[in-house]
């Protein structure tokens, strides 16, 4: 029978990450020493599960690399070693290797085995250290080089009858001693009987097995425990001790464990590896694919979730089981109350299943969260500075593909903090604050909003120095009077390249404005408070899913698009005094302090217009990436909530559009991309350019 | 045919499918510009009248829009301004035929207008003509061959890769 | 139709052992952990258990002792699902009662051949 073994494994990749999440979090909350028991069982049975895994499902990369983590693993958790510091960094960096690894199989792609060279010879080393000098019958397969004196072995083995039908395989016990050194196996048929007396569930054959290896008679005998009572076996040691260590290599491994349950002495010597010098494993290679891979396409979901969503559809069936009831038949004025009735009913229905079907979709950020303790760790770490990490709002709920877009950028604006923001110890005590920084990520919920503030207490942005960077960069002008948070926003300008203060950390080539950017392509925003010498606060703002917008419905002509709502600002008529051409290319309206690029919507999309006159249609001024601009349209219609649907599915991108719903009659209408259409319109450089005048010209009064 | 008897028969076909599989091919086929085209029946999700649909900004002349097929966003082609024939109107009898094919490496559903539907033949492989020689024609690429059926030549046509 | 207990807390692995169980024609029940399965075991009957050692809640082994104290799974055929490293410690196994195991990694045809032997 062929069973495909594929169809499982995004099942054990996902099983498998959950365990490396697992690993890492109790991992973080260890302390050198004897850990606690269920600390370390659930390190231990994540490292267990992921190698039992990738050894069926065939990643054997993964699966020897995790188990030298397993045996060194089960020597602490058995109380024969002591943990140590050096061994928690280990496993924590082999976490984020494991990670690595799956990442690549799970890609299609063969994971560098190389990158994991350094980690495994550096456990190699602490499991070989351990051993008593001179401890010469205890072999490891992980030091394959070690003289050790080879024994010959002579085993005898006349399995029970009837070991078979207990579920005993006589090939699996042959295969292990084969594993154990150099066996040679003779198959003895003399007892098989005629063919017409055999019975096919018995065992008939025996075994007479020559083998040299390094191994105990415990280690053989182990072999046929389950055997041994109903069986014949004899192991007899053939004089001869040969000193074998060149090919010592060729061999298969062979485990230990065993013979070191007899010797828990070991531990006297346990932490003395600490100094063991291991050069770290090479940063992850590509951050691209590794966030392209988390995005998993699988969601696990409570039984509370499940059991409320058949709940309503009881209800809804139920509902329309007296819609129908009423409408069958001869129809009767008198019914109309009832139906309407229903329908109200049905309505209500509707709205609470797709409330929770959305909930389905949603899982507490604190899936998001759980890989900060780790980043925070390690980076105070390099920068010598001692930060305090605080979650809250951890079991805000979210959905799923928002949470898995917004944890690059978090991750972005964390660094950025505690690189920038929070100060040296040295530094902070000499301004009168604790030495440890604190910083702060809390999410909660706000209207339709998930909002999720990056909280330092910090020196606060340096104004002063962002003001020169942006005189520099020619994004503002020396004599431009700005307002001190106009000039912190400065940041987000795709202009405003800080490649001076570009750290190991928060300068890895990506800006603040790309920050920016990935967030605004949700739906969402970001904004920034700081105080000087008192810290600052970077506020993301999402909407709660990307299935549902509530949108603007707007028509040109006779087509209907949509303009996420969570985009507007306003919509307002033109006042045509207001107007002002710009080199020919483009208009721009003079709005308050601002200036407002205008783009007319028939033109961006090749639309006949209803309206020739700006003073006839209306102006939606929506937030771009950069600025403010302005969509003119022939007409504003209602607004209503979309479902999303893609239209690359079965088309592919289109310039200025994000995506298509269905609107209640049926037909289809498009969902309008404002980044997209600023780009399309070619106003991108008009938009951020205005947008700037306008906060200097503001600034100035 | 109608179309809900050719939909019905697209419905047969699919379980037919197993005993004409060595011998035969079946194809659904359709008049454009007075000339009958085939294209593989197994393709074929179903057949329905011509409706307007929404356009898409800034598309090829050939791409009419998209359209709502039970939930789903379904982009339209006109076939017949894709192979750049005369006449492309459009009236009680045309219709959309919703085919799966490859594009870009991918399935994808999508909605051709042609003059009108035909009927279903069954074509054995000796019967096909595979790829004569068609000069120039911007379309031989979408030409998987000649068939032959009665006194007819049918035009048989592989639609992957149709949007360019 | 030949019952099964398939325990194990890896989702793919008890996804893999009931499939190629399932496609063989048993009737598969799975539990994640011993308690899970003890609890299952209560109100059903098997024709075999087979359970993974390494599990959080109630290990393998524990389980095995469990069910071998019910009267109706005293005779039952108990496999342990057990790595070739040894660390599932296949002589406590033994001694809680199972009857055999199964070195893990394994493939779906190992799994199977082991099992029919058991169960014909």
């Amino acid at each position: 029978m062929s069973v495909d073994l594929s169809q499982f494994y995004e099942v054990f990749f996902e099983e498998s990450f959950e365990g490396l999440d697992a690993m890492e979090s109790e991992l973080l909350g260890l302390e050198p020493g004897t850990p606690d028991n269920e600390t370390i069982n659930t390190i231990f049975r994540a490292a267990h599960s992921i190698k039992g895994g990738s050894g069926t499902f065939g990643f054997n990369s993964v699966s020897e690399f995790t188990h030298v983590i397993e045996t060194l693993l089960d020597q602490i958790r058995d109380g024969r070693r002591l943990l140590t510091q050096h061994q928690i960094d280990l496993f924590l960096q082999s976490v984020d290797c494991m990670r690595d690894m799956l990442n690549c199989l799970r890609n299609n792609e063969e994971p560098d085995v190389e990158l994991a060279q350094p980690l495994k010879l550096a456990f190699e080393k602490i499991l070989n250290g351990d051993e008593t000098p001179g401890d010469d019958e205890a072999p490891s397969d992980v030091t394959p080089a070690t003289s050790t004196l080879d024994t010959h072995w002579h085993i005898s083995l006349k399995p029970g009858i009837d070991i078979l039908k207990t579920g005993n395989e006589p090939i699996f016990m042959l295969q292990e001693i084969a594993e154990l050194g150099d066996a040679k196996i003779a198959i003895d048929v003399s007892l098989v009987p005629m063919l017409n007396a055999v019975e096919p569930d018995n065992l008939y054959l025996s075994w007479q097995i020559d083998l040299t290896s390094q191994c105990k008679e415990e280690d053989i005998a182990e072999i046929f425990d389950w055997i041994i009572d109903e069986s014949e076996i004899e192991i007899t040691q053939s004089s001869n001790l040969v000193d074998n260590k060149d090919d010592a290599g060729d061999r298969l491994p062979v485990e230990t464990e065993n013979t070191q349950d007899s010797k828990p002495e070991n531990l006297t010597n346990a932490s003395t590896e600490s100094s063991a010098v291991v050069t770290p494993p090479p940063a992850p290679k590509k951050e691209a694919t590794q966030s392209k891979a988390t995005e998993s396409s699988s969601i696990r979901v409570s039984i509370d979730k499940v059991d409320s969503l058949i709940n309503m559809v009881g209800e809804l069936v139920i509902t329309q089981a007296m819609l129908t009831q009423l409408t069958d038949g001869e129809f009767d004025k008198s019914k109309l109350a009832s139906i309407q009735e229903g329908m109200a009913q049905l309505a209500h229905n509707t709205r609470d299943l797709q409330e929770s079907v959305m909930r389905i979709r949603m899982l507490p950020i604190s899936f998001v969260f759980s890989r900060f303790p780790r980043l925070v760790r390690d980076t105070s770490k390099k920068l010598n500075k001692k930060i305090n990490l605080v979650l809250r709002g951890e079991n805000t709920e979210l959905d799923k593909t928002v949470m898995e877009k917004i944890s690059d950028p978090m991750v972005h604006l964390v660094r950025n903090s505690m690189d920038h923001g929070i100060e040296i110890p040295e530094e902070r005590l000499a301004t009168g604050k604790e030495e440890t920084g604190t910083l702060t990520l809390n999410a909660y919920h706000q209207g339709g909003n998930v909002v999720v503030e990056i909280v330092d207490d910090g020196k606060g942005l340096n104004t002063d120095k962002i003001k020169s960077k942006a005189i520099e960069n020619g994004l503002i002008k020396e004599s431009d009077d700005l307002s001190e948070q106009q000039i912190n926003e400065l940041i987000f300008e795709p202009g405003f390249s800080t490649a001076d203060e570009v750290s190991d950390l928060s300068g890895r080539g990506v800006g603040m404005d790309v920050v920016r950017r990935n967030i605004q392509a949700l739906n969402g925003s970001v904004e920034l408070q700081s105080v000087k010498g008192k810290g600052s606060t970077f506020t993301i703002r999402l909407p709660l899913t990307l299935a549902i917008l509530d949108g603007q419905l707007i028509r040109v002509a006779d087509h209907i698009y949509i303009i996420p709502l969570i985009n507007i600002i306003e919509s307002l008529q033109i006042d045509p005094s207001k107007v002002n051409n710009v080199g020919g290319e483009y208009d721009v309206l003079r709005l308050r302090d601002e200036y407002v690029p205008i783009i007319r919507l028939h033109q961006a999309f090749n639309h006949q217009a209803d309206c020739s006159k700006l003073t006839e249609g209306l102006l939606v001024v929506v937030e771009s990436d950069n600025g403010k601009v302005g969509i003119w349209v022939d007409e504003l219609l209602g607004q209503q909530q979309v479902v999303i649907k893609s239209l690359e599915a079965n088309y592919r991108k289109v310039d200025g559009i994000s995506g298509a719903t269905i609107l209640g009659d049926g037909t289809v209408s498009l969902i309008i991309d404002i980044i997209g259409l600023v780009k399309l319109a070619g106003l991108r450089k008009a938009v951020r350019v205005n947008a700037l005048a306008g906060k200097q010209d503001a600034g100035a009064r | 045919m109608n179309i809900d008897e050719l939909n019905a028969r697209l419905v047969e076909s699919t379980v037919n499918e197993q005993d004409y599989f060595d011998e035969f091919q079946q194809y659904l086929t359709f008049l454009m510009n007075g000339e009958e085209y085939g294209v593989d029946i197994l393709r074929v999700q179903e057949i329905r009248g011509w409706e307007k649909c929404t356009v898409i900004p800034n598309s090829s002349d050939y791409v009419r829009g998209v359209l709502n097929l039970r939930g789903t966003v379904v982009p339209v082609i006109d076939l017949r301004v894709r192979f750049g024939l005369a006449n492309a109107e459009y009236s009680q009898i045309t219709v959309v035929i919703v085919v799966k094919l490859r594009q870009d490496d991918k399935d994808k559903i999508m909605g051709l207008v042609v003059d009108a539907v035909s009927d279903v033949h069954a074509l054995k492989r000796s019967q096909i003509n595979v790829s004569p020689e068609l000069g120039d024609n911007q379309n031989s690429e979408f030409i998987q061959g000649l068939g032959q059926v009665e006194n007819k030549m049918l035009i048989l046509l592989d639609l992957n890769n149709i949007l360019d | 139709m030949k019952k099964i207990l398939a325990v194990d807390d890896s989702a793919s692995m008890r996804q893999m052992v009931s499939f190629t169980l399932k496609k063989a024609g048993f009737d598969v029940t799975d539990a994640k952990d011993g308690v899970d399965a003890l609890a299952i075991a209560q109100n059903q009957d098997f024709d075999l258990i087979i359970s993974d050692v390494n599990m959080p809640n109630m290990d393998g082994i524990t389980l095995i002792k469990e069910l071998r104290g019910i009267d109706k799974f005293k005779y039952t055929p108990m496999l342990m699902l057990t790595t070739e490293s040894g660390l599932d410690k296949k002589s406590a196994g033994k001694a809680a009662g199972a009857t055999g195991w199964i070195v893990k990694p394994f493939n779906p045809d190992q799994l199977l051949a082991t099992i029919n032997k058991v169960l014909r």
